[in-house]
Parts: structure tokens; sequence; C-alpha cells
């Protein structure tokens, strides 16, 4: 039987599709929302309790080994999910390819130093101690 | 040969001279469905919580830098507009978090008939509502008591 697909023998070895990374994305954007079931419905039960409560409490909260690694993980699957569906938002909307690659080096700057300032704010809660 | 005198078979298409293919209609031509509705809230308050990080930032920055740092947060957090922000992410998050667990369930194959889909889209609003009021409501009084 005459083979009649398209893609070269390399590309189906590989199974990488055009943009060289697989499902990765898709599946990376399913594996961290799973982490962040259990963990966002934590994180706003504590949000609840202590935003704008005094700051001891807050610093005690956070000294806290299981708040402070909770919030760690927290903060790392949040900031990766948050840039993996801000990229599909400026991929579907942002067309002119220079500023389409702007944007998605942008996002990843910005989400990965917004994780980086709340996990060095949250060290420094946990670890610090504050008077 | 058909009627015109033409060759059946693809079309090709003559280079310079674009044809007026048809286009898909846009967002303001469909009739509103809670399905479609569901889809477009499901990335605004994507958006929405992306933009709340920002306040989780400044939250944790402002405890761990020290009292006055952290007064003008708790100032802000405290006035109306604060308790409106908090109440509008907290219904942004529970939206996209039960809407997030539809996907998850279509990405597993459950939830596909358009009887399933619609019912789930409506119950993710009522319960986004429900669930974000009463934790609210709840968050309140937990402040209130102990006095903060």
């Amino acid at each position: 039987m005459k083979d009649t697909r398209l893609r070269t023998p390399l590309g189906r070895v590989e199974g990488l599709g055009s943009a060289r990374t697989g499902t990765s994305h898709f599946w990376h954007q399913r594996l961290t929302a799973v982490a962040l079931v259990p963990l966002s419905v934590w994180f706003a039960a504590s949000a609840l309790a202590y935003v704008g409560a005094e700051r001891g409490a807050v610093a005690a909260f956070f000294a806290e080994p299981a708040e402070a690694i909770l919030m760690f993980l927290f903060i790392v699957a949040a900031v990766y999910h948050m840039s993996l569906g801000l990229q599909v938002i400026i991929e579907d909307y942002i067309h002119q390819e220079g500023v389409k690659l702007a944007l998605l080096v942008l996002n990843r700057f910005a989400c990965w130093g917004i994780g980086a300032a709340a996990g060095f704010a949250l060290l420094k809660l946990a670890v610090g101690a504050p008077a | 040969m058909d009627a015109n005198g033409q060759s059946p078979g693809p079309k090709t298409r003559s280079p310079g001279k674009p044809k007026a293919r048809p286009v898909s209609p846009h967002i303001q031509i469909w009739r509103w469905t809670v399905t479609m509705a569901a889809s477009i809230t499901h990335r605004v308050t994507g958006m929405a919580l992306a933009g709340g990080t920002l306040f989780l930032v400044w939250w944790l920055i402002a405890a761990a830098s020290g009292p006055d740092a952290y007064a003008v947060f708790a100032g802000v957090a405290a006035h109306p507009i604060g308790e409106v922000i908090l109440f509008g992410l907290l219904w942004a998050l529970a939206f996209h978090l039960l809407n997030g667990i539809r996907h998850l369930a279509w990405d597993l194959g459950y939830g596909f008939t358009m009887s399933t889909s619609r019912l789930t889209a409506a119950l993710v609003y009522a319960a986004s509502l429900l669930i974000a009021a009463s934790a609210f409501a709840v968050g309140m009084m937990v402040r209130g008591g102990l006095g903060l």
C-alpha cells in the first residue's frame, strides 16, 4: 500500500510537530492545573484569613514549615500556569511576528519576575523572622 | 467538461488575484450561549487572576519589608475598594478553578454532550458565585473574630 502520509519519517519518529515542543505546553498546563486544584483552595482559605491581618500574624503563619512549603508550591505552580495561559492569549490575538515575539519574551520575564519577588518575600517571612 | 466548458477537478488560485473567500462571522454575530460565555469568562478570569498575583506580591513584600510598608497595604485591604478587589479575585478564582475542573473532565473524555456541557457551564456560574459569596462572608467573620 502506498504511503500517503505527508510527514517525513524523521518527523514521525520525533513526534514533536512543527513547533519542536510536541505536547509539552498542553501537558504542563494540565499538570499545573491539577496541582493548583488543592493548592489554590488552600491559598484562598489562607488569604481570606490573613489578608490585612496584623503583620506579626502573617509572618508567624508563613514561618510554619507546612504553610511555607504549600505557599512555595502554590507560587511555582501558579506562575508557571499563568505564563502558559498568557502565552496562548498572546499567540491567539497578536499576529505581527515581531510584536508577538517581544510579548512572549516579556510574558516569561514578567511571570517569573513576579514568582521571584513572591518567593523571595516568602523566604524572608519564613526564615527571616522579622520582628 | 461541465456546462461552463470547464474541466472538473480542484481549482487552482490564479496568482496575484486574491479570491473573495467566505469568512467566519465574528463573535458579535453569534447568538450567545452559556457554553460560549463560560469559555470567554474562563479566559477573562485567567487574565484577572494574573493581575491579581501583583496584589499577592505586594502583600508578601509588604509583610516582609516592615511595619510602614505593611501599613500601606493593610490600609488598602481594609478600604471598601480593597474589599471589592478581594471579592472579585475570589470569584475569579472560584470560576477559573471550577471551569478548569470542567476542562480536565473534557481532557479525560467526559461531559462532551451538549446538554451536559450546558448544564455544567450554568453550574459553574452558580457555584462560583455561591462559593465566592460564602467564602468572602466567612473570611470577614474570621478576620473580625480575630479582632483585626
